[in-house]
């Protein structure tokens, strides 16, 4: 007969409790972590030339997925936005809808999620393989503080690279929108141009997407590094925090949209 | 690679990202037409102002000659009162030119059209527009329709 301990019917109870102690006790060493860099960003701003060697592996080698991608989701708001829009005869306004969605929402959010695929999961193997590697603990050994030496040029690549690469998708998206409205569509390019012009605002909506995508640089980039500085040191756990940096950056991006949206527009 | 020609890709990056928000702001936002020297202020008082909004267009013989910068209610003449800013190089309005507000198009924006009088003294800054024609409300008009046929039958 199957002995069962009595008490193990609280196993699960147990488990969704070690569950929950786990999550918040990332969520405090996140916070710390978080602390510690704004510490160290004055050491970084003393020194921005190992920021701006960051830039080069954080910033510019997103550039090209960035404009490719910009350049086809362009495409294909002219193109479905013209399917619509010519039904009520208001394909003049393709150039506002194509403008609108890119520089408010589809701008900042789809390049944080490139950027989040392309440099943050870049940046936390790169983390974590120093981790693994015990070059973190060299670093300290050598009394070299690595939040300043190592992860706090990194956040300030990321945090600056951000805005930048949002701005390009967003204008490489019109272009693209352009192109398909005006040249394979037919859509008279005065009126593309001056209903956008005379429909999107400066402070608005242009200011308001740049700052979206601060927000979206510095949380995906912080979400990169802590996962790097935070795991398990084996190569095995470089490549689940790989994957969580992904994972989390991609939903805190879009879950900071949605509140960000409502902040600036809803009310 | 070398430090310098990482910097200098990286100063590429950041030039052509901050061109890029430059084309934003003058290209595709209205900042560069806001910014078109500076202009002067009249009021206009609506006894309706439909739907206008801030920054609606001010036109002249279809020109837009400058924009409503505030429409505020006043509570002592129970009528709306619109501040519009009239672009500098159009300071030759008579002082009884008249202001209506027209709709473009049958679901479009409102905005203000300014016929000119024919006075010869202009108006000036801070200066009022009397003469003015309120927005045309599609359900009063509709309203009365119904009411003069119904009366007819």
């Amino acid at each position: 007969m199957l002995r069962v301990h009595p008490m193990a019917v609280l196993d699960p109870v147990a488990r969704l409790g070690r569950g929950g102690l786990t999550f918040f006790q990332r969520l405090g060493r996140a916070h710390l972590f978080a602390l510690e860099l704004l510490r160290a960003m004055g050491a970084t701003l003393a020194r921005l030339r190992l920021a701006i060697e960051q830039m080069y592996s954080v910033g510019v080698l997103t550039f090209v997925i960035t404009v490719v991608a910009g350049l086809f989701v362009g495409m294909v708001l002219g193109l479905q936005g013209y399917n619509t829009l010519v039904d009520f005869g208001a394909e003049n306004s393709l150039g506002v809808l194509v403008a609108l969605s890119l520089v408010r929402e589809l701008g900042p959010v789809v390049a944080a999620l490139l950027f989040a695929g392309r440099a943050g999961s870049a940046l936390t193997a790169e983390i974590g393989l120093m981790k693994a590697t015990e070059q973190l603990s060299a670093l300290e050994m050598m009394a070299v503080d690595p939040f300043r030496r190592v992860i706090g040029p990194r956040f300030l690549a990321g945090f600056l690279s951000m805005p930048l690469l949002a701005a390009l998708f967003s204008a490489v998206g019109i272009a693209g929108g352009y192109f398909v409205a005006v040249g394979l569509l037919g859509v008279d390019a005065g009126s593309f141009w001056s209903q956008m012009h005379s429909s999107v605002d400066f402070y608005d909506d242009v200011m308001n997407g740049v700052i979206k995508s601060l927000v979206f640089g510095a949380v995906v980039t912080w979400i990169a590094l802590f996962e790097g500085y935070d795991c398990v040191p084996t190569s095995e756990g470089v490549s689940r925090a790989t994957t969580r940096t992904v994972v989390h950056a991609s939903l805190a991006v879009l879950g900071l949209d949605f509140v960000l949206t409502a902040l600036m527009f809803g009310g | 690679m070398a430090s310098r020609s990482v910097e200098i890709i990286v100063g590429i990056f950041v030039a052509l990202g901050l061109a890029a928000l430059l084309v934003l702001a003058m290209k595709v936002s209205n900042l560069s037409s806001l910014q078109q020297g500076g202009g002067y202020q009249l009021t206009a008082y609506f006894s309706n102002v439909g739907g206008l909004k801030e920054r609606a267009p001010v036109s002249a013989s279809g020109v837009t000659v400058g924009r409503v910068v505030n429409i505020s209610y006043d509570d002592r003449t129970y009528n709306a009162k619109v501040t519009m800013e009239i672009r500098k190089q159009y300071d030759q309005f008579p002082i009884d030119t008249s202001a209506r507000i027209y709709t473009a198009g049958l679901l479009g924006e409102q905005y203000i059209s300014l016929s000119p009088g024919a006075e010869s003294e202009t108006l000036k800054d801070g200066g009022q527009i009397r003469h003015t024609q309120s927005a045309v409300v599609l359900e009063q008009l509709i309203g009365q329709f119904l009411y003069q046929k119904g009366k007819g039958s």
